[in-house]
């Protein structure tokens, strides 16, 4: 008995002493700089959770491929360990702690979702472990005086504002009225505050604002008093069942409006479930495959298209799509600091000023990407084939916004 | 709060069609509920989440390119033998047990549902397309998707096959028994553990039809089924067990007065007011029992 447990305490010796080891040079082991990423790969975010780790993947493979990342004269290769945060921002919090006290990581990648970015964020924060993430929109991030998270898209209150200019000048500069329907999550109420703006701005009037469960699957309320209201744009954000639902109750109860305007919608994705009944939906997107933007390692946003198609057997959302773009900045800055102190390859983040095939990324104060705009797409269908064809902002649109759309009786 | 609602009579028009399809529906899930309470006191947590399994087997019936109308068919034979199979796994350890065990259990039941069709069918919403168009009426002031009154036909439909059932057969018969006295119907030679699956069986199979019926109306996702479940949680509590008239009134009462307070109060408290109503109704049930009490006494 005794002898079993002066062997127990041996082995547990053995192991803290080899994990605390390991834990020590984690950031760089051999010729590996090793990344950590809690992701949804379970949960209700896994869809996107896994475009987030397929995009992080795919950079990896090829940056690795192309000579990895040169710091003080050495080569080294990008590793990422993984950690499934289940959707639960109190678990992504818990992991994040783990990555950083227990496997030594020294830098981040960012999480899905922004709820689960603002839960990791004052974790990395408290360590000062730089983090680049990828799919945390939310204003409310970048408010808080965080100097450790950066992040490559343009936040949330950006998303959707462009669709009420676009509806005013198309009303030939005057005023429009706006019904609103948003979920209650902080991403959805950040995309609602900056249309609220766009409205006051362009001195056009909200006639409906509704905010959505979480839980949503009906909103033929919302739609009932658009039928009498009338108003020139609606404007939706619930995530992709927002989106379906939307398309689903608009088709069936005939509700015609002018504009309709939403994120998380993808022709992809809205064709299968809906056919031609999801045509003329405006949405937006943080990345479009005919941008022209270019980068040397993803060449452009058709050449990542392909393939991303290629090796992951579907077309590449924008999430993915950030998500590599993520690695690119890392890379960068890890070359302009020319050393893995954390505090150097911050202030090498914070100067960032760089073309990806996603966009330019340049990082205001708070964090977020001032040099990258959003674009609009609306859904055009051939036949039975539909299409995202970019229609704002006009520098990249690739074909003419219909507006406004047909009414139901002439379709 | 808004109260367009009462200003555009048309509107209240609309929300009280709406409600009554929609508490037809939920009525067929409470009834469900209210049988395998009243035989075998379990009340199931994971009633929401049979109601989305229903769905999904809808959902790949229309992927597949069947008309998803057909899983009013399919999705209930399937969700007989997954709620036998339930009942054989975990159910039938609990039944005799105490309320908090089995909520308990259901509870469990409920949770690994949810993670295996999240790991299973992925955690996008997805739907149904039925294609079925629209009703208008009055001038085109009230729009009914012909999808609603389609499960609303269904659900009736199968509610009544139900009662007839229960109503002529030996297995109805032996579950009205043992509803009434397991002992007694025991001692009288009825399988009762047969009863009991078969009870359970029968309350998947009307989760399955109302999840194929959901997924054809709205649209599904693995993480729905708990407003199903607090639903026809709250209608069986206001209708009683064994009520089935009582059910079907209480369901199209909960289903209007959902959307008025969508209407009045917001769709963010559509879930919300079900809760408060349940409280409300709980409350004053208490006060009346006490007030009885007083009387007796």
């Amino acid at each position: 008995m005794k002898l079993n447990k002066i062997i127990l305490s041996f082995v547990s010796a053995l192991v803290i002493l080899f994990s605390t080891s390991v834990a020590s040079f984690a950031k760089v082991v051999g010729d590996k700089i090793i990344l950590g990423a809690a992701i949804s790969l379970t949960g209700k975010y896994s869809s996107n959770g896994v475009h987030t780790q397929n995009g992080y993947n795919m950079a990896v493979d090829r940056i690795n491929s192309m000579g990895g990342v040169k710091v003080g004269g050495k080569t080294y290769k990008f590793d990422i360990i993984y950690y499934d945060d289940e959707s639960n921002p109190k678990r992504a919090a818990q992991l994040a702690e783990r990555l950083i006290s227990q496997d030594g990581v020294e830098f981040m990648l960012g999480p899905y979702s922004s709820g689960l970015t603002k839960a990791i964020a004052p974790v990395t924060e408290k360590y000062g472990v730089p983090m680049v993430e990828a799919n945390g929109a939310s204003r409310s991030l970048f408010t808080k005086g965080y100097k450790y998270l950066f992040a490559v898209l343009a936040p949330a209150n950006l998303y959707l504002d462009v669709a009420i200019d676009l509806a005013v000048e198309k009303n030939g500069g005057k005023p429009v009225t706006v019904a609103m329907a948003f979920e209650q999550d902080a991403f959805s109420q950040d995309v609602r505050l900056g249309v609220l703006e766009a409205i006051e701005r362009t001195g056009s009037k909200k006639v409906i604002d509704d905010k959505l469960p979480k839980e949503l699957n009906d909103m033929a309320a919302t739609l009932v008093k658009v039928k009498q209201m009338k108003p020139d744009v609606l404007v939706v954000s619930g995530h992709t069942k927002g989106a379906l639902t939307a398309i689903r109750q608009i088709s069936e109860m005939k509700v015609d409006v002018p504009m309709l305007a939403m994120t998380h919608c993808d022709a992809a994705k809205l064709s299968k479930q809906h056919g031609k009944n999801s045509q003329y939906a405006l949405c937006a997107s943080q990345w479009h495959k005919t941008l022209t933007y270019k980068d040397n390692f993803f060449k452009d946003g058709m050449t990542y298209d392909a393939d991303f198609t290629k090796e992951f057997g579907y077309a590449p959302p924008y999430q993915a799509a950030e998500s590599s773009a993520a690695l690119l900045v890392f890379k960068d800055a890890f070359e302009r600091a020319n050393s893995f102190d954390k505090v150097k390859v911050r202030d090498a983040l914070a100067d960032t000023n760089m073309q990806t095939f996603y966009g330019n990324i340049k990082f205001a104060e708070g964090g977020q990407n001032v040099d990258k705009p959003m674009v609009l797409f609306q859904v055009m269908c051939d036949g039975d084939k539909c299409e995202n064809k970019v229609v704002a902002p006009t520098k990249w649109a690739s074909a003419e916004l219909i507006h406004p759309i047909p009414s139901w009786s002439k379709r | 709060m808004d109260f367009m609602v009462f200003q555009y009579p048309m509107i209240s028009v609309q929300a009280c069609l709406d409600g009554v399809l929609l508490g037809i529906l939920f009525a067929l899930i409470a009834y469900g509920m209210a049988l395998q309470w009243g035989v075998m006191n379990i009340i199931n947590i994971a009633q929401g989440d049979l109601v989305i399994l229903g769905g999904y087997i809808a959902y790949f019936m229309y992927l597949y390119g069947i008309h998803p109308a057909w899983g009013v068919i399919v999705a209930p034979v399937i969700m007989y033998f997954v709620g036998i199979a339930i009942y054989k796994l975990v159910i039938n350890k609990v039944v005799d047990r105490d309320l908090f065990i089995s909520i308990l259990a259901t509870f469990g039941i409920s949770i690994l549902f949810m993670q295996l069709m999240n790991f299973a069918f992925g955690a996008d919403v997805v739907l149904a397309n039925s294609d079925y168009g629209t009703t208008m009426l009055f001038n085109n002031n009230v729009v009914l998707p012909n999808s609603k009154i389609f499960s609303a036909f269904i659900s009736i439909l199968f509610a009544i096959c139900l009662v007839i059932y229960m109503k002529k057969s030996k297995l109805g018969r032996a579950i009205r028994a043992t509803a009434q006295n397991a002992r007694a119907a025991k001692i009288l030679g009825v399988d009762t553990e047969k009863v009991y699956a078969a009870t359970f069986g029968i309350n998947a199979a009307l989760c399955g039809v109302a999840g194929a019926l959901i997924s054809i109306t709205f649209t599904i996702h693995p993480y729905m089924g708990l407003p199903y479940t607090i639903r026809s949680f709250m209608i069986v509590i206001v209708a009683g067990l064994g009520n089935l008239p009582g059910v079907a009134m209480s369901g199209m009462g909960l289903g209007v007065f959902e959307e008025f307070a969508d209407y009045i109060l917001g769709t963010e408290f559509r879930i919300g007011s079900v809760f408060l109503l349940l409280v409300l109704i709980l409350v004053y049930r208490r006060f009346k029992l006490s007030r009885k009490r007083e009387y007796l006494k």
